[in-house]
């Protein structure tokens, strides 16, 4: 319908500079900044300005009458750690037995959802979400009532003579176990469960079913299957779950105040004394900086072993 | 520079004048001129990643040009974003929206415009794509042709001055994409409305294009008519990229009147001065092309009766392969290479199979000349320009 | 197997069913081995659930003393009254109150950021992603011991309004991961098309973008929720004298736990279960409608 004489290519001769350049206006260049204004202003003030006061406060002196100064009182850091070294170790030792337990626990949680719940997915997901919903301190206060002294479980373990082997070991204590060390790790292990298994879910469920018939099919075991394959597939879920149940446990004090003892307390029942109770600011100031300085550096070289650092 | 006549007024033109696009120190398309007549169906063709899918978006306003200008029935319209654009377009994949259903995806553009009672019209246009029971489906419970079809209706409900297609037909099977192709034609004859169509596969623009302009590297390589850039390539990349071609180094040995001689792997070729592209003087080198369905092969046995004036060449049949419709050959000349030809399959030769010795031949008229300074693989499927991803672009 | 007499390497023979014949303990030896992890997943669910289910028998106790951890007898008392315990459904609209007001403030400041990191290129952008990374990778005791601080330092009285800023602080990196995520899956021609059929960018957002970034919003506003109205070691260091609900069963694990507790508590889960029973009927219908 139209002729059309063909034409040598339209080359560029005159230097593409010689044309005049269009620029994106400011204002449309500006509109990301304005989307972000109100929220890391919120962050920066609310977070980041905090963190900043509490490593000024973790240097200051005096008393709560006369007031704090700024005296650069470094020994606070030495002192605390002197006196609360226990309480620190207790905190990273009780939440790594925790989330290695959420681990072996949640992993074949995650994968029946994954792979075999089949139409019973649905159901088995919200057993496992809506905990999230109901009052986490009324669910540990139940586990008072669950690993109550004459309660049927303590029954059972005594039966076993379980709890000898236990009380030997000095996870617990005579012939109970709340207000012991293993009624702490329970609880955290219970509180921080569904941390884990959302995200290992997650990891599985991406997984394409048929490379486990692949796997087979190449002369692999189920069992050598799992190691060859899908754990190795669902590593970003177990970096993301490790985290997630670490970090919290190990700053958490309700289940070692509501489940322990005096000799159960962690650094987070440390830190919310002297801050609630005794109102020793540098004191508490110095040991949030080193319970933070501390995972931030765990969790850096955990990454980093990991090889997940796009995770974040 | 391109000249065009049109039958029609001026009215929808679409001008592009000295437009380019660059990103950071990647040029996606250099300065281009391009004029695309009123109601005519303009293909844009070329490899992913050459600067066709920028022009169009150029043109839709999706995209602002660092230079130049775009013109859309005598209007400037380089400034206006594309919501005051009478221009629609056709996405790749349809880009139809997930939480309305069809005929909301099709009133979309009316309501935009305040018209308040678009009934009568969507209904007209879900008839026209034969989609008039669906109206109330959302766009997943549709299959990969309907989608298509609704992607077009919502755009020529609004009636632009242009309709703008980008790899419309791309995510559709074979058989399904050749029933579109034709469907689309159909659309377009009865509306009238232009339309640019951006597009990789050759066959699909010849089959629906009046005009197609063959894209490579951000320029226009060549642009016309469909059977003019088959019979006639200006570039090696043309040659290659739409079908298949032979192309022989060849020296110029006699230069002048209406007839090149040429001589390659000893055999003496000849060639009509017009379908040299490039000025060829005696002593030069060009490129000889000719398409592999314009050869006939004969066996060796049979070269007496080659019809006098032919070019020929002899070699050997290395690889035949049974088509359906034809057979393919690979023959080796010595001292040129591998040339392929396709015979169609009357009354096939029993003697024509792989270590027999054959003469190829073809009409001089159907031989092209090229500028040998350009590489002879331009355009092929292995080229590396052509990998590279449009979206990157 | 089954057949050969080699009596090691046999676990069932140590449980009770040893006596059964060889062949039915290897058939059950398989079976268990087939299900090994199903059976796992189960018994980790069961270890999930037990506390709820604790939590629900004793709303249905009627206690001696004053703690309600001991079986005694059967009442439905704390069930027919519900706000029967000083200050506990005060605390408890205190707590809904919140948790309303930190979701809105959340979800709109973490949803701007979202679009801003899934839909612009600008600078700073690994320091925007760290700033919304670290308040989820740092422990809560943390953040509130020096939030506390700065409100100590800058005097501000503990109340209301320093609970409000501090969950909408902690909520609001949640609300950008899940909002980023849906904003990221998006389609961008989608907007495209919305602009090439008239639709001004502001009609755009509208009639678009937010109604298909609404579930991710959803998402994020939801856990907002959550974790705003069950949150009690940031409350404990923020609040003052405030008693949200959290810090009210935390006093009350101290001075005696009353039954209603436990009625709130099954009450809340039994609402949880139907909102994501719903939500995932109603997720499912649409999944099962796109594929057919």
């Amino acid at each position: 319908m139209s002729t059309t004489e063909a034409p040598a290519p339209p080359e560029a001769p005159t230097e593409d500079a010689a044309l005049p350049i269009r620029k994106t206006p400011t204002r449309k260049r500006l509109v990301p900044y304005w989307l972000l204004l109100p929220g890391i202003l919120w962050l920066v003030v609310f977070f980041a300005a905090p963190l900043v006061y509490q490593a000024s406060t973790s240097l200051q002196t005096g008393s709560l009458e006369e007031g704090f100064k700024l005296t650069w009182h470094f020994a606070t850091y030495w002192d605390a750690l002197a006196e609360y070294w226990p309480q620190f170790v207790r905190s990273v030792g009780y939440a790594a037995i925790a989330t290695v337990l959420c681990l072996l626990l949640g992993y074949p949680l995650a994968y029946l959802i994954a792979f075999k719940a089949g139409r019973w997915r649905n159901l088995v997901m919200i057993l496992v979400i809506a905990p999230f919903f109901t009052s986490f301190l009324i669910r540990t206060l139940a586990w008072k009532t669950i690993l109550a002294d004459g309660g049927p479980v303590v029954g059972a373990l005594n039966a076993l003579h379980i709890l000898d082997v236990t009380s030997a070991l000095g996870i617990t204590e005579g012939h109970r176990v709340l207000a012991t060390p293993l009624a702490v790790v329970c609880g955290l292990t219970y509180n921080f469960l569904p941390f884990m298994v959302l995200p290992l879910y997650t990891s599985l469920e991406r997984i394409d079913p048929r490379l486990h018939e692949a796997a087979g099919d190449l002369y692999a075991r189920p069992a050598t299957t799992f190691r060859r394959v899908t754990f190795p597939l669902s590593m970003p879920g177990v970096v993301a779950g490790t985290l997630l149940t670490f970090i919290p446990a190990a700053g958490d004090y309700i289940n070692a105040e509501l489940l322990g003892s005096t000799d159960q307390k962690m650094i987070g029942n440390v830190i919310q004394s002297q801050f609630l109770r005794v109102l020793d600011y540098p004191t508490a100031a110095a040991l949030s900086f080193i319970l933070m300085a501390a995972i931030l550096a765990m969790v850096t070289i955990y990454i980093r072993k990991s090889g997940t650092e796009d995770l974040v | 520079m391109t000249t065009t006549s049109t039958p029609q007024s001026s009215g929808g033109d679409v001008r592009l004048h000295r437009i380019s696009k660059t990103y950071g120190s990647f040029t996606a398309v250099h300065p281009l001129d391009l004029t695309i007549p009123a109601g005519s169906f303009f293909a844009l063709l070329g490899a992913s990643g050459c600067g066709k899918t920028t022009t169009l978006r150029m043109i839709a306003g999706l995209e602002e040009p660092t230079t130049g200008t775009v013109e859309l029935a005598g209007r400037d319209v380089t400034a206006l974003p594309p919501y005051k654009r009478q221009v629609n377009t056709v996405f790749q994949n349809y880009a139809l929206f997930p939480h309305l259903d069809i005929y909301e995806n099709v009133a979309f553009g009316l309501r935009r415009r305040g018209i308040k009672s678009v009934k009568k019209q969507v209904e007209e246009m879900l008839d026209l794509v034969q989609l008039g029971p669906m109206a109330r489906r959302k766009p997943q419970q549709l299959s990969g042709g309907q989608q298509q079809r609704v992607a077009v209706a919502r755009a020529l409900i609004n009636h632009p001055e242009v309709l703008l297609l980008d790899e419309p037909l791309g995510a559709l099977d074979l058989k399904l994409r050749r029933q579109m192709q034709l469907e689309l034609k159909r659309i377009q004859t009865e509306v009238g409305i232009t339309f640019v169509h951006v597009t990789h596969d050759q066959e699909e623009a010849m089959t629906m294009a009046d005009t197609v302009a063959v894209m490579n590297g951000g320029r226009v390589e060549q642009l016309g008519a469909p059977a003019e850039l088959y019979e006639n390539p200006a570039t090696t990349f043309v040659a290659n990229f739409l079908g298949t071609s032979n192309l022989i180094e060849a020296e110029v040995t006699e230069a002048g009147g209406t007839e090149l001689v040429l001589t390659a792997g000893g055999a003496t070729l000849r060639l009509p001065t017009r379908r040299c592209s490039t000025p060829a003087r005696k002593g030069e080198k060009v490129l000889a092309g000719f398409r592999p369905e314009k050869v006939v092969l004969a066996h060796a046995d049979d070269a007496a009766a080659i019809p006098e004036g032919h070019n020929r060449m002899a070699g050997r049949v290395k690889i035949a392969s049974f088509i359906g419709v034809s057979t393919q050959y690979v023959v080796d000349v010595p001292g040129v290479g591998e040339l392929s030809v396709y015979e169609q399959n009357i009354g096939r030769d029993g003697r024509l199979v792989p270590g027999a010795d054959i003469v190829l031949h073809w009409e001089p008229e159907h031989t092209f000349g090229l500028d040998a300074d350009q590489s002879l693989l331009a355009g092929t499927v292995g080229d590396a320009g052509a990998d590279l991803d449009e979206e990157a672009a | 197997m089954a057949a050969t007499d080699t009596p090691a390497k046999d676990p069932a023979a140590t449980t009770a069913t040893a006596p059964a014949p060889r062949r039915t303990s290897g058939k059950g030896l398989r079976w268990l081995r087939r299900n090994l992890v199903t059976l796992a997943g189960l018994a980790t669910l069961a270890y999930l659930v037990l506390p709820n289910v604790v939590v629900m028998v004793f709303s249905f106790n009627k206690p001696n003393g004053r703690f309600n951890y001991q079986w005694t007898r059967f009442s439905t008392d704390a069930w027919t009254d519900p706000c029967g315990v000083a200050d506990m459904c005060g605390s408890l609209g205190l707590s809904l109150e919140i948790a309303v007001w930190a979701t809105v403030g959340a979800t709109a400041l973490g949803t701007m950021i979202a679009f801003a990191l899934a839909r612009y290129r600008f600078r700073a952008r690994a320091a925007v992603n760290t700033l919304i990374f670290l308040p989820m990778a740092m422990p809560e005791v943390v953040m509130a011991a020096s939030l506390a601080t700065l409100f100590l330092n800058m005097g501000i009285r503990f109340g209301f309004w320093t609970i409000l800023i501090a969950h909408i602080m902690f909520c609001l990196s949640f609300v950008v991961t899940a909002v980023k995520a849906r904003v990221m899956s998006m389609d961008p021609r989608l907007e495209q098309a919305a602009q090439d059929l008239y639709a001004t960018p502001v009609q755009t957002f509208l009639r678009v973008t937010l109604p298909i970034a609404a579930p991710g919003i959803a998402a994020g506003a939801l856990l907002s929720f959550a974790l705003s109205f069950d949150d009690f070691i940031i409350t404990n260091f923020n609040a003052g004298s405030t008693v949200t609900f959290p810090m009210f069963v935390w006093g009350s694990a101290q001075r005696g736990t009353p039954v209603q507790i436990n009625v709130i508590g099954t009450a809340m889960f039994l609402v949880a279960v139907l909102c994501v029973f719903a939500g995932q009927t109603a997720g499912n219908r649409r999944k099962r409608s796109k594929r057919s």
